[in-house]
């Protein structure tokens, strides 16, 4: 720890710089949660593989490499970089809410100007302006700043974000797009902090979607906090697809009320440096939680993905399947635990992650966790690593696919079983092309919904 | 359900049988741990140079670990520090120098093993097991040495062989768990006092079971106990382990250390039934039991078998492990571990893949009752060289009660694309269905439970060699349940 310790001066000096920018007006509150958060960063310094959750991810280019903070540059996006970022899938584009972000910022000009009006959906800096009850409720109340120092990080610089917030009763039609662009140019940090909060009794479909405009390096540090009300149906979409030299840790915070049905998917495509964290809280009866992850990787590319589902209260059922494809030298980590507490009787959860190793280069670290506190529960958690079956290559062969064609289909039938589990048929065809187009060899990018 | 805890509450407050003290004059040295004990230890063993010097790098070692607080924390048990200083490292009972044959032992003790079921007459005993007894620091008795010498098995206390065998002890001593390991394995470095030393020559079949029975009974004493096993090419081994404690309110340590060595084509099969003193009902006394054992499978085709029942102890820190070198060598681990009113386990096993078409099997069944906190903690690891490597993990669970804790923390380190690896994990309790199976048949709720728990430890019990998989059900049963078999 001691060596991290020294690192965050960088960061340390740059908040004090955004305090000097910000003044001493706004809300006391806010000013107060952030100038928490950054003494708990300061005193936890970047992780360090020393510690169990960072055991397999080192951190240190990030610690290493001098920031700027995208405070100072809320300009956004130059329009004539806008052809690189083909945001328009026509049929998707028109039936959803589209919220854009540009290193962090709200960005009015991309977003959609007509909302519904049975949504409350801005950007997080005006419903703070605004004063928001539920903002001042919810924001920062559900991702612990005390040991996740990215999290205490991203609040301590929180100016941005998503604010979400569908009211008791509604159900959305349409699902929310939330798009969180990078201008790579230059090494930026950006921390764009969201928050979700579905009413008692409402259904909604928000997906996330991050992606670069530009190769370099560059932080996103993104943290998600999802409340979902009694009876309510979420399902999150978390899609990451940056340039190979990007730095991505983000953190999803869900907290479930009563009967509440909560699904998340995770892809990860891009960057050099990918870290997930999801933590879900089942805090009320009878709550379910589905969540499904997919991590292509190749070249040099590092992903790890963390989730923790807790179950607190009984009933509870979980269901989890991270599948993972890695190629040429990249390594990838899965880390789930499961922990079902003292009360949470009647639990019912199942974890099953898989990986296929397609070169000699490539490593996984998987390492399942099961945690529990109550008799009366059925929990099972399931790891597989392997290669493709050279019988079924055969079997493709004989009926004369060529073999870089048989590797193919089996590798993308690998993967598709975690995008058939998604809804929305605009994401999943996309994805699915994204896919073929990597099993083919040639990287593209995934592109604007 | 109410029958059913009722009968398990029964069955699981059954006391320890092998509490009694054994009365006998003891030879010790006084609490504490410094240079000076480690050289009084070498002197009493009548020790070569080279095994004091080995102890004393041993013992600055752990005291640089000691010193950066370097005990192991991770563990997912609990348990107040202990004090080193207070532990006594060395008590034998005292009887004549070097007893030749089983009549100058002293009957007292014979009477122990007796009591315990272990007879060390030779005509006595009916399975063909040959036995090294330890009792406290030393070996008391070894049985049939004469007869595996014939077919030039070494079959010896640990001491013996240091003054007879020194060329192999020093060869082989601390070549798979050295001095460095971990804290435990150091401190054990430096003061172990007695053991277990096996050597099969080239193409033999070890005609028998080997077997050793560790017993603690003076106050206050640390058990520290080394095995090592060494299999020279072609030939085959099974070794088995019984061990028991006095009660006693104040805990007791135990911290032992295992090698096993594989050649080309050889087998080592290493059975361990662990039943220490696990403490009374409230969680007072009992045996910590912090055991470094790991097997290297060196020659090609080797293959290293753990089998354990792990019944007692108040606390188990336990990673019978394979280092699989040769090529298409073979690790398989096999494993119940019992945890009730406040006992904790962690333990588990490391499979480190080396050689090319390695396979590794594990099995782990985990018992938790009363507040018994029960973890399997596992790692599988497949290095860039081992190519076709295999791997099969199976952890089942089942918990009876609802203040006791099953965890699981496998972990999967993959790092060549040719490797097959499969881990599978379950937590469950028996369920009313089942017993209402059972009582429909006219079966009473005690043999449905015990008859379910037999059926869930089977792939384990299995394994065992046929004595001791009679005596690991009975001891099953009385830990848990009552008429098994």
């Amino acid at each position: 720890m001691t060596a991290a310790k020294e690192m965050p001066t960088h960061f340390l000096s740059s908040f004090a710089r955004l305090e000097h920018q910000l003044g001493q007006g706004g809300d006391a509150w806010f000013h107060r949660v952030r100038k928490e958060a950054i003494g708990r960063f300061a005193e936890l310094g970047f992780p360090t593989t020393r510690l169990e959750e960072w055991k397999f991810t080192n951190v240190d280019p990030i610690a290493r490499m001098p920031f700027h903070s995208a405070e100072f540059r809320a300009d956004g996006l130059p329009t004539e970089r806008l052809a690189e970022l083909p945001l328009a899938h026509a049929a998707f584009e028109q039936r959803c809410s589209r919220i854009v972000f540009v290193n962090g910022h709200y960005n009015p000009q991309l977003s959609s100007r007509d909302l519904p009006d049975n949504l409350i959906a801005s950007s997080l800096a005006s419903a703070i302006e605004r004063n928001t009850p539920s903002v001042k409720q919810h924001l920062a109340r559900h991702a612990s700043v005390q040991h996740q120092a990215f999290v205490a990080l991203n609040t301590a610089f929180l100016q941005d974000g998503a604010f979400i917030e569908i009211p008791s009763g509604v159900t959305l039609d349409a699902p929310i797009y939330l798009l969180f662009v990078s201008t790579a140019d230059e090494p930026i940090a950006s921390h764009p902090r969201s928050l979700i909060i579905a009413g008692d009794n409402s259904q909604a479909t928000i997906v996330e979607d991050y992606l670069s405009v530009g190769t370099g390096v560059y932080l996103t540090n993104a943290v998600t906090e999802i409340v979902a009300g009694e009876n309510s149906v979420v399902e999150h979409y978390k899609l990451q697809d940056e340039n190979e030299e990007a730095f991505h840790v983000a953190t999803v915070q869900v907290h479930q009320a009563r009967s509440s049905i909560f699904t998340h998917h995770s892809i990860s495509f891009g960057g050099a440096l990918v870290r997930n964290d999801v933590n879900v809280a089942l805090d009320g009866e009878g709550a379910q939680c589905t969540l499904n992850g997919l991590y292509v990787t190749t070249h040099k590319q590092h992903v790890d993905n963390h989730t923790v589902i807790d179950h607190i209260k009984p009933h509870g059922t979980s269901r989890e399947l991270y599948k993972g494809i890695l190629d040429d030298r990249s390594s990838a980590v899965f880390n789930g635990s499961i922990i079902v507490r003292k009360d949470a009787q009647k639990t019912d959860a199942r974890q099953s992650n898989k990986n296929l190793l397609l070169s000699e280069n490539a490593t996984i670290d998987s390492k399942p966790q099961l945690e529990i506190n109550a008799d009366d529960v059925k929990c099972s958690h399931g790891t597989s690593i392997g290669h493709l079956d050279e019988d079924s290559v055969y079997y493709l062969r004989s009926r004369g696919i060529g073999a870089k064609e048989a590797r193919s289909v089996l590798t993308y039938g690998f993967a598709n079983d975690v995008l058939n589990r998604m809804k929305l048929d605009a994401v999943r065809v996309r994805l699915e092309c994204a896919l073929l187009a990597r099993m083919s060899g040639g990287h593209t990018q995934l592109e604007g919904l | 359900m109410s029958t059913e805890i009722d009968t398990l509450e029964q069955l699981v407050n059954r006391d320890y049988q092998w509490g009694f003290v054994t009365d006998i004059e003891a030879d010790s040295v006084a609490p504490g741990l410094n240079e000076d004990v480690i050289r009084l230890i070498s002197a009493k063993k009548d020790e070569p140079e080279f095994m004091l010097e080995w102890r004393l790098k041993a013992y600055r070692h752990w005291v640089s670990l000691e010193k950066a607080q370097a005990e192991p924390k991770w563990a997912n048990v609990h348990y107040p520090p202990i004090d080193y200083q207070s532990i006594v490292y060395y008590s034998a009972p005292k009887t004549k120098e070097n007893p030749k044959s089983l009549d100058e032992v002293d009957p007292e003790l014979l009477r122990t093993y007796e009591k315990l079921g272990i007879p060390l007459q030779e005509r006595a005993i009916l399975s063909g097991v040959a036995v090294d007894a330890v009792f406290d620091s030393v070996s008391v008795a070894t049985t049939f040495r004469e007869k595996l010498g014939d077919l030039g098995i070494i079959f010896c206390s640990f001491s013996e062989a240091v003054r007879e065998h020194p060329e192999l002890v020093q060869k082989y001593l601390g070549s798979v768990v050295p001095y460095t390991d971990n804290f435990f394995a150091s401190l054990n470095a430096a003061v172990f006092t007695d053991g277990s030393f096996v050597y099969v020559p080239k193409g033999v079949r070890c005609p028998m079971e080997l077997s050793t029975y560790f017993r603690i009974n003076a106050r206050n004493t640390g058990q520290f106990e080394r095995t090592l096993i060494i299999a020279d090419d072609d030939s085959h081994v099974s070794y088995l382990e019984g061990c028991t404690a006095p009660m006693r309110d104040e805990n007791q340590l135990h911290a032992a250390v295992v090698e096993l060595i594989a050649h080309d084509n050889a087998t080592i099969k290493y059975s361990t039934v662990q039943n220490w003193y696990p403490g009374d009902k409230e969680g007072k006394g009992g045996i910590y039991n912090f055991v470094t054992k790991r097997g290297k499978c060196l020659g090609n085709n080797s293959k290293i078998s753990w089998t354990q029942v792990e019944t007692g102890s108040a606390i188990t820190w336990k990673y019978p492990s394979c280092i699989l070198q040769g090529d298409n060598s073979i690790g398989e681990f096999y494993s119940v571990a019992l945890t009730n009113n406040y006992q904790q386990a962690d333990t588990g096993t490391k499979m480190i893949h080396l050689g090319k078409n390695t396979r590794s099997t594990i099995i782990s069944k985990g018992i938790s009752a009363g507040h018994g906190q029960n973890t399997y903690r596992g790692m599988v690891k497949i290095t860039k060289n081992a190519a076709g490597a295999r791997n099969y993990s199976q952890c089942d669970s089942l918990l009876l009660g609802d203040k006791c804790g099953a965890h699981t923390f496998p972990y999967l380190e993959v790092k060549n694309s040719t490797a097959q690896v499969e881990h599978e994990a379950t937590t469950s309790k028996i369920g009313e269905d089942q017993i209402f199976y059972f009582r429909q048949r006219g079966l009473s709720s005690e043999d449905a439970i015990s008859m379910i728990v037999n059926g869930f430890c089977k792939q384990v019990f299995r394994e065992l060699p046929m004595e001791f998989a009679v005596e690991a059900q009975k001891l099953l049963g009385v830990s848990l349940e009552g008429s098994v078999g």
